[in-house]
């Protein structure tokens, strides 16, 4: 087999249908993209040469600027709301439910695998105001509060996003971090227990530093993908009122698509990547750090 | 530096420097002069074998029916060798959709127009579009449209005749005859008497207007900014923001997104706005909760459904857009439109086009009006009777409109229409200023 492995045509041999499939449907998109960052136009007028023009606007556009603080504002509110409410349903599981957290695992999972838009109908008949007023707004009216427009202004429409993303995958979260908790040795724990660490002492010193490297893992699935939000805003707000709910991804969809602006779309699109990988650098750094601690 | 790791990093300067060239090459190969667009000779490139290819609105299936009602009943003959495949897709996607078929040479026979009237301009300039003033000729149908759709359609597109009016409409405010009477109100013809009249309804617990402000359905009500423009400052002040020698930020403009904005937040258009869909509005007008509706006469087809309808197409009036006070418009003025012009590819135009373009022009008005109620920019040919009471009184004051005027977006680009429909129900529900709403439009104007 070493033999086989060493030779460097059976390993052209071997990588190369993954390796020319992956540039076929990944590379070469991603520089196409990347080639239009130059150009302005459109496939019907044609497109022509626009040196940095493209990454000069983006600078200067005032949407942009709204979409990027739009995306961070959810990206952190998001992802700290899923994994945090993850951890502890994981918890949960482990150390209190134990064995019979099957149902409550299974319940709490259920709401991943909904089509996110039913999800987004849900919510905008829960939060409804007019013309029917929604279960949410009924209660507020019920306990003698009054009836809020959640779609009417950007920072309500935004708390109703928070609500439905977290509720929508942090049962995802928790089973990610349950592998990563039942995956801690039986009998450290119990030891620890022995040396009299209990409650939050056995979690500050013991359960957080061992599930920390799969804690940072699920971090960065979900500031990556929290990042990169499209469907869920789109079926449950797209992007409004107005545009203040609108993230990159949005914006750059309609600045490529509905506005026929290849070269700036792209260059929006190229601009989420950065912000992607630095983050996700950032946090790859980070953990490296505290591990070698 | 050892010399292996030099070596390597030389490699991956000149790896990284064949990829951007390649980035840089890639984009430049679809342009679109490499990609030559159909030359208008005539021959047919996408419609397979004879069919004739139509590519409609999810949204409205009139279109699609009228066709199958002229290949079944009224040129069964003509048109036994290109046979009608309908597709569709949805409107707000409809503008992308075709601006991807488009460079393919992948437009159908016939399509819907799409939403923003500027990307027609630019596919009819790209070579893509036929050019109706000749091509109707060509098939011998040369006065098939009504004299007024055609100058409608002409005036959308920078004065090219590039797309079929499958609808002329008027649009003007609707009225519940009952609520107006039971209030002891007379049908308004100024701004300030509607104002008045929303003061009095809103005061005795009707809602005055039904609107739809909820994503990209705001467009009802920067229609009622735009007619407020035409009626203050006459029929060419929007052409005048088209030409820049005016601005949607200069006073007298931004006094129209006020005067609606007033409304607003004197609640005159309901608790929410920004929640109301087109449908939900039309629901809300046609069972009496609401006692003024703007709308286009293309909502006749919903007004003369007597299921849809609860309060009864008898009890429904029309009033055209107020007059301002002072203002060098008037309401004579008729907002008018021609829906969303069917257009032709030139890449597919062959002789499948040209049998369907004949039958279109000789049939298509009669059969939108007789079997759907729809008027349309087409000639008339043949009697058609018992048409409902409130459809020949559109059909009448249609005539009778000395002049027309387009809408408020008409001459905007994709992304400034975008920006007014959806910051409208904002507008509409007091959370927007009239002059931040037009500034956000003017920042896309440039």
């Amino acid at each position: 087999m070493r033999q086989v492995l060493g030779d460097r045509k059976t390993i052209a041999a071997l990588l190369a249908p993954a390796l020319i499939t992956y540039s076929a449907v990944m590379l070469a998109p991603m520089l196409w993209s990347l080639g239009y960052t130059f150009f302005s136009g459109s496939p019907v007028r044609g497109f022509t040469w626009s040196g940095l023009a493209n990454f000069a606007e983006l600078f200067k556009d005032p949407k942009t600027k709204d979409a990027i603080a739009f995306t961070a504002k959810y990206a952190l509110t998001i992802t700290t709301g899923q994994v945090a409410l993850g951890y502890l349903l994981a918890l949960l599981y482990v150390f209190y439910l134990k064995r019979s957290s099957t149902l409550i695992r299974t319940l709490t999972f259920f709401p991943v695998v909904l089509p996110t838009v039913a999800v987004s109908l849900l919510f905008q008949k829960l939060f409804e105001i007019a013309p029917a007023t929604g279960p949410v707004n009924s209660a507020l009216e019920a306990l003698g509060g009054e009836a809020v427009n959640w779609f009417g202004s950007g920072s309500n429409a935004f708390w109703v996003i928070a609500i439905m993303d977290i509720w929508r995958s942090m049962g995802f979260y928790a089973v990610l971090l349950y592998a990563g908790l039942v995956d801690i040795p039986e009998d450290v724990i119990e030891s620890a227990r022995l040396d009299g660490a209990g409650g939050w002492r056995l979690a500050r010193f013991i359960v957080f530093p061992m599930s920390w490297p799969v804690l940072i893992s699920a971090l960065i699935f979900s500031i990556n993908g929290t990042l990169k939000v499209f469907d869920s805003i789109y079926a449950l707000t797209g992007g409004g009122p107005g545009s203040q709910t609108t993230p990159l991804t949005l914006y750059m969809y309609r600045t490529a698509f509905a506005y026929g602006d290849y070269g700036y779309g792209s260059s929006i699109a190229l601009l989420l990547t950065m912000l992607c990988l630095v983050v996700t650098v950032f946090m790859f750094r980070g953990t490296r750090k505290d591990l070698t601690a | 530096m050892t010399r292996s790791t030099s070596f390597a990093n030389r490699r991956a300067v000149f790896g990284a420097a064949a990829l951007t060239c390649l980035a840089l090459v890639l984009p430049a190969c679809a342009d679109k002069e490499e990609e030559s667009p159909g030359d208008g000779s005539g021959s047919p490139a996408t419609s397979a074998g004879g069919d004739f290819a139509y590519l409609g609105l999810t949204e409205n299936t009139t279109v699609a029916s009228v066709l199958a009602a002229l290949e079944k009943d009224y040129c069964a003959d003509t048109l036994a060798a290109y046979p009608l495949k309908a597709s569709d897709y949805a409107q707000d996607q409809f503008d992308q959709q075709l601006q991807l078929l488009a460079p393919q040479d992948a437009l159908p026979n016939l399509s819907s127009g799409p939403n923003a009237p500027a990307l027609a301009v630019e596919l009819y300039e790209g070579g893509y579009l036929v050019d109706f003033s000749t091509a109707l000729a060509e098939v011998g149908a040369a006065d098939a449209l009504l004299p007024a759709a055609a100058s409608v359609v002409e005036s959308l597109y920078d004065g090219n005749l590039i797309g079929l009016p499958n609808e002329f409409n008027i649009e003007g405010v609707w009225y519940n005859k009952q609520l107006l009477s039971d209030n002891g109100i007379e049908p308004p013809a100024t701004w300030d008497e509607f104002t008045a009249a929303n003061a009095k309804l809103a005061a005795a617990g009707v809602q005055p207007w039904s609107v739809a402000g909820s994503g990209g359905d705001g467009w009802n009500i920067t229609r009622l900014v735009g007619n407020y423009i035409f009626r203050s400052l006459g029929p060419d002040a929007m052409q005048a923001v088209a030409d820049g020698s005016a601005a949607l930020t200069d006073a007298e403009y931004v006094a129209a997104a006020d005067a609606v904005n007033a409304w607003g937040t004197a609640g005159y258009f309901g608790a929410a706005p920004t929640s109301i869909d087109y449908a939900t509005a039309m629901n809300t007008f046609l069972t009496g909760q609401a006692a003024f509706y703007y709308m286009g006469s293309w909502a006749l087809g919903n007004f003369n459904n007597e299921e849809e309808n609860q309060i009864g197409a008898d009890n429904i009036g029309y009033l055209p857009f107020p007059d301002v006070a002072g203002g060098k418009g008037s309401s004579d003025q008729v907002p008018a439109n021609a829906g969303m012009p069917q257009i032709m590819s030139t890449a597919a135009y062959g002789d499948a086009s040209k049998a369907w373009l004949k039958c279109i022009a000789d049939n298509f008005g009669h059969v939108a009006l007789s079997e759907y109620g729809v008027i349309s920019g087409f000639q008339v040919n043949g009697e058609v009777a018992d048409l409902p009471a409130l459809t020949q009184e559109v059909q009448q004051i249609m005539a009778d409109a000395p002049s027309s005027v387009l809408w408020f977006e008409a001459k905007f680009s994709a992304e400034a229409t975008t920006t007014s429909q959806t910051n409208a129900g904002l507008l509409a529900e007091g959370g927007l200023s009239g002059a931040d709403f037009m500034a956000a439009i003017q920042a896309d104007l440039g």
